[in-house]
């Protein structure tokens, strides 16, 4: 048994050294970056590929990753970067707060900082910008485009992510202002939990109280699918020119398939592309410019898009659909 | 109430559904005294105990303490206490891994704050003058179970205490500490306090005790002093028949001649817990393994069965060498085993009397080969009938038969899968009279029909009654081995003790 | 006084009475709530098919993966005492196992579907003999043993397909994630039918439920009766593990799609809530698959009730909470005495009052 210990033991160390002995390499700039797993979504995925892909040798980088869904790994990683000399350190953080002894570190070292994806709450003076999606933003772009179908009567089943997520609380701001107006009535607001299986009961409920509704808000396209599938059950049809509006949310490619397919109406875009204008942005300052294009909270808010079945084409899935 | 009695019970009654626990018991404890409590199994001891204790609800009758005038109802164990009625169980209910002064604090502080100087300084006086061998700091874990036994009884009668319920208090010690806690009992004696004792071993109580109560399937038979009652007559009114049958036991045994074919032999067999050692048995011999605890008989036996990871010897069974290192091995061949320990290895206390009396055939037959309802059925009632299983059914959970009739649920479930070699460690202990003899007799009987039987008994009477063959023990080694005139008790002690050859 | 067949049978199966009892006042609750709410009709669904729908079915339908994990997670409650957390990650690998499979194919016959499903059976049995090898071998706490996959799970199910939501589109796929072309009721619903009647099988026709049951109770004394106690907790974790593949399987089939990270996401409480509000004793031994299922049908009956009556989004854990808790509660030893001892006082005054009548 204690032979077998010593020999995991070992073994572990053997893929430590492998792993830590990477090659510096001078004139490169070193980049430090914090992020949660590409397991965690698929927008995480398309998240981490992206910032591979651009912070890559050929472009000029020495980049060193860190995956964690736990705030405080992410922390003793920044550290970790922070002592190793890195120029830039970019962090998308597990949780909001805890972070400002290690952005001032950073500060204190010389490294300038850059968040993506997430905001930390901290004094903006410690890092240089925060390159982010406007959920809020995103919610009300397909809010819009609801209200621009002109429908004679908005009957919403409204399936959120899980409570109190940044997606979830931006896509449902926007519509719970139309709920609250009275343009729109809310047939039924219940979260999923991001579950695909769980959207499919809320509908499944919805069909058989047997009350009217014509739109389904689904707050990702994993529950909007669930939902179809009830309505397929219950031989309601859905889609362009069909009795139910679907709309989802992530812009994964199969579900912009069955949007170029006409069978869903809508899916809005949260931009998991930031890694380039990070680049720009280190560029800028390696040159000696200033950034520019910044708000007051030093946000740039990604430019994110929502497609409408009716216009969207194969070009689009390839360029902005996220996953295989 | 009488000037010197500390409890009177009177008229209790109490039924459970379709039992009738208690009809009409009168029990009468007396100040300065130690009060035995004497009955087979199911005769009402531990109802009687349980309804002293509030555990119970009596139906009927008074109960009377010294010191409060009138009547009063007991309805919970706290209460009892309080009542100043203290009860020392079998098996030992305190924190092992606290200290002696913990244990005897622990729970009856009223103030908030713990003064540890003060209660350890306590506890070593309390120790002291009961003669307890303990120290208040030591952790309860490291002193033996006789000491622990007393720490108990300590922390039970450091509180207000009048009356000393003392249940089985002697079944897990050896005879050194049995003597030990006997003088404990005898200091409490002069102190004043009343003492009831339950035990199932007859020289105990005559050893220590005043008074005797015999109950009897639920009624009063009467209270004696011990004068006044000899042993033999003891267990005539404990199990309300004559002795004959107990005595015309002994020639039994004569009808068992081994022959020369051996059942069983094992060679050097040791496993991870006992040393090697040579042991045969032959067709139809009743013989046994005897020495004090610990001195590694129940360990030998063990081995035999592959209880233990067997790690060495040779063993033969009818003359053909087989392998056995786990307790189906031996199943297979044959040999059954009734553990040692029945609460612990015996029975399988949620399944009912008719699981655990198929479960050893059950194994043996394999899993995929399950018995039918009706079929299982069927054989549980049969032994319940044949062995006289006390038991509202076999459906019936083994957890609430008494300990005798659960033992005997135990030799169904060997009998079942009818074993050329049975070992039987300790078959009868913490059982009543009545059984105690019932299994005696069932061991020579089956001996008769050809089975080969190892008995272990911590009561060398018991042994040289059935055995034709003593093995002894000492220090996990053989140290003899005794047959036809050598089997006495002197010869039987002094191997033990060492002065064998 | 002699024992009626039926009163026999209570006493025998009083644990089910918890889980009845709760599905019953959920029945009156919702049919006082709305008398057409256990309605069941048929309509035509997108396919053409004439299906059964209503809250029935949709309560039945959707219980299916959580009652088919409460069948495993009784045998391994039985019989190692403690619970395993890690079914819905599990799960998670055993449908991501299954996605892979039909993916690496090149079309999705009925052939590659079963060596699918043979496929995630065989890994997820893997996984879960890995959980039993820990708790059996090592003694480690079954909670314990099992973090470590409830933990890792649903990254090893990432890994399987890389991607995180791949989706495989079928008619086959969708016949067992919905309906049967023909068959009016939902596949889930029938591969619980199956899962029944199999475990039903297992224990006619072996004694395994024996077997299990001694070793929860007394594995030391099961083992001096020559039953191999480390094998038979080996082997309640592989069966469970093989639930998992089966729930893993109707789940990617309903949407055929996997999203490693929500797929039958907090089940493993659920499962083990089915568990014990079936009666069964979470520290081990007696049990009664019966109640575990019944349990997982009261769970989903809550959940769906819950949906049907719009509670808001953020109240419906909470809704969820007390109503379980009243359920353990009443399924608890101390409620159990109270209850049995209330029940024999009214029958011993009534029995007074008969005496006195005659």
């Amino acid at each position: 048994m204690r032979k077998r210990i010593a020999l995991l033991l070992a073994l572990v160390m053997v893929f430590a050294l492998a792993f830590s002995s990477v090659a510096h390499a001078d004139d490169l700039i070193t980049v430090g970056i914090v992020n949660n797993p590409p397991s965690e979504s698929g927008y995480r995925e398309a998240n981490v590929k992206d910032f591979e892909s651009v912070f890559s040798k050929e472009n000029g980088y020495d980049a060193k990753f860190s995956y964690s869904l736990k705030n405080d790994e992410q922390l003793s990683a920044a550290r970790t970067f922070i002592t190793d000399g890195v120029d830039y350190l970019l962090i998308s953080a597990a949780e909001t707060t805890g972070w400002d002894a290690v952005l001032k570190d950073a500060q204190d070292a010389g490294v300038s900082v850059f968040l993506f994806d997430r905001m930390i709450d901290c004094d903006p003076e410690l890092f240089e910008a925060a390159v982010v999606s406007d959920m809020a933003q995103e919610g009300e772009t397909a809010v819009n485009w609801l209200l621009a179908q002109k429908l004679d009567e908005y009957n919403v089943i409204h399936i959120q992510g899980a409570m109190g997520s940044d997606a979830q609380l931006g896509r449902t701001g926007a519509l719970d202002e139309q709920f609250e107006a009275g343009t729109m009535k809310k047939v039924v607001q219940q979260t999923a939990t991001w579950d695909e299986a769980e959207a499919k009961k809320i509908t499944e409920s919805v069909i058989n109280s047997g009350e009217p509704f014509n739109v389904i808000y689904a707050e990702n396209d994993g529950m909007a699918k669930g939902a179809v599938a009830a309505l397929d059950e219950a031989g309601i049809t859905h889609g362009v020119g069909k009795d139910v509006i679907v709309m989802g949310f992530d812009c994964n490619k199969w579900a912009l398939r069955e949007l170029l397919a006409g069978n869903w109406n809508y899916d809005g875009q949260c931009s998991p592309f930031q890694a380039q204008v990070i680049s720009d942005m280190i560029q800028t300052l390696e040159d000696g410019g200033e950034i520019e294009g910044l708000n007051d909270a030093k946000q740039i808010i990604s430019v994110e898009k929502g497609f409408d079945a009716s216009e969207i084409t194969e070009e689009d899935i390839d360029t902005y659909g996220l996953g295989e | 109430m009488q000037e010197d009695t500390v409890l009177t019970m009177r008229g209790i009654c109490k039924s459970f559904p379709g039992v009738r626990a208690l009809a009409n018991v009168d029990f009468t404890l007396r100040r300065g005294t130690i009060h035995a409590l004497m009955g087979e199994n199911g005769a009402g001891k531990s109802t009687l105990i349980k309804v002293l204790t509030g555990v119970y609800p009596m139906d009927e009758g008074e109960i009377r303490i010294d010191g409060i005038d009138g009547t009063i109802n007991i309805r919970s164990p706290q209460e009892a206490q309080n009542y100043g009625i203290s009860t020392v169980y079998q098996e030992i209910t305190l924190c092992p891994n606290l200290t002696v002064a913990e244990n005897m604090f622990i729970g009856r502080t009223q103030k908030k704050s713990v003064d540890w100087k003060t209660m350890e300084k306590r506890a070593g006086e309390l120790l002291e003058n009961l003669g307890i061998p303990a120290r208040p700091k030591q952790q309860l874990g490291s002193c033996s179970l006789a000491v622990q036994q007393m720490v108990a009884i300590a922390r039970a009668v450091d509180t207000d205490c009048k009356v000393l319920i003392l249940d089985e208090p002697t079944s897990s010690l050896d005879d050194n500490e049995v003597s030990m806690l006997f003088g404990l009992m005898r200091e409490l004696k002069t102190r004043g306090v009343g003492i009831i004792f339950v035990t199932h071993f007859l020289e105990q109580v005559y050893e220590v005790s005043d008074y005797i109560t015999v109950l009897r399937n639920g009624e009063l038979v009467g209270e004696f002093t011990v004068k006044d009652l000899p042993q033999v007559q003891l267990v005539a009114t404990m199990i309300g028949r004559d002795l004959d049958s107990l005595s015309s036991m002994k020639k039994g045994k004569a009808s068992a001649l081994p022959t020369d074919s051996s059942v069983y032999e094992a060679e050097g067999l040791s496993s991870t817990e006992s040393r090697p050692f040579d042991f045969h048995i032959a067709k139809g011999e009743v013989n046994g393994f005897t020495g004090l605890l610990g001195s590694g008989r129940s360990e030998s036996v063990r081995a035999i069965f592959g209880a233990d990871p067997v790690t060495g010897g040779k063993v033969k069974m009818n003359g053909k060498n087989v392998k056995i290192s786990k307790p189906l091995d031996a199943m297979k061949h044959g040999i059954g085993y009734l553990p040692e320990d029945r609460k612990r290895d015996g029975i399988i206390a949620d399944l009912s009397v008719r699981e655990n009396i198929i479960l050893a055939l059950q194994v043996i037959k394999g899993m995929t080969h399950p018995f039918s309802r009706a079929k299982a059925e069927a054989i549980a009632d049969e032994y319940i009938r044949t062995l006289a299983i006390k038991t509202a059914s076999s459906d019936t959970p083994i957890k609430s038969l008494s300990g005798g009739n659960q033992q005997k649920v135990i030799l169904a479930r060997w009998l079942l899968t009818h074993p050329q070699y049975l070992i039987l460690d300790e078959p009868t202990r913490g059982i009543d009279v009545g059984t105690k003899t019932e299994i005696q007799k069932l061991v020579l009987q089956l001996a008769e029909e050809g089975m080969s039987i190892t008995f272990i008994s911590s009561e060398i009477e018991e042994m040289l009654r059935t055995c034709s063959r003593l093995i002894v023990m000492r220090d996990r080694n053989i140290v003899g081995e005794l047959k036809d005139e050598e089997l006495t008790q002197e010869r039987v002690m002094h191997t033990i003790a060492g002065g064998g050859e | 006084m002699k024992k009626t067949k039926t009163s026999q049978f209570f006493s025998n199966n009083s644990q089910l009475l918890i889980p009845l009892i709760a599905i019953l006042l959920l029945i009156v609750f919702n049919l006082i709530r709305d008398p057409e709410f256990f309605s069941v009709g048929i309509t035509t669904n997108n396919r053409g098919d004439a299906v059964l729908q209503g809250n029935l079915v949709s309560i039945l339908n959707g219980a299916s993966e959580l009652v088919i994990l409460s069948m495993g997670m009784t045998l391994v409650t039985a019989a190692s005492g403690g619970q395993d957390i890690s079914v819905g990650a599990l799960a998670a690998i055993a449908g991501s196992v299954f996605v892979k499979v039909l993916k690496g194919g090149p079309a999705i016959t009925g052939t590659s579907v079963f060596l699918a499903f043979l496929a995630c059976c065989v890994v997820a049995m893997i996984f879960g003999c890995f959980n039993g090898s820990l708790v059996a071998f090592f003694n480690i706490q079954p909670m314990i043993a099992t973090l470590i996959l409830f933990t890792c799970g649903r990254s090893i199910a990432y890994w399987i397909n890389g991607g995180a939501t791949p989706t495989i589109t079928s008619p086959i796929i969708s016949a067992i994630g919905s309906f049967i072309p023909g068959i009016p009721v939902p596949t889930p619903i029938l591969i619980v039918i199956v899962m029944g009647i199999l475990f039903a099988l297992l224990f006619r026709f072996t004694s395994l439920g024996l077997y299990i049951q001694s070793v929860g109770i007394n594995q030391g004394a099961a083992r001096l009766n020559g039953i191999n106690a480390v094998g038979i907790k080996l082997l309640s974790f592989i069966l469970l593990g093989a639930c998992c593949a089966v729930a893993g399987m109707i789940g990617v089939s309903r949407l055929g799609l996997i999203n490693h990270e929500t797929i039958l996401i907090n089940i493993e409480m659920d499962a083990i809530l089915a568990v014990a509000i079936g009666g069964n004793n979470l520290g081990g031994g007696k049990f009664k698959m019966l109640g575990s299922v019944l349990g997982a049908y009261a769970i989903q009956a809550l959940t769906i009730t819950l949906y049907a009556m719009k509670v808001p989004s953020t109240d419906v854990k909470a809704y969820k909470a007390v109503v379980i808790i009243i359920l353990v509660a009443l399924g608890s030893p101390v409620v159990k005495d109270t209850m049995s001892r209330f029940s024999k006082k009214i029958k011993s005054r009534s029995g007074t009052v008969g005496k006195e009548a005659a």
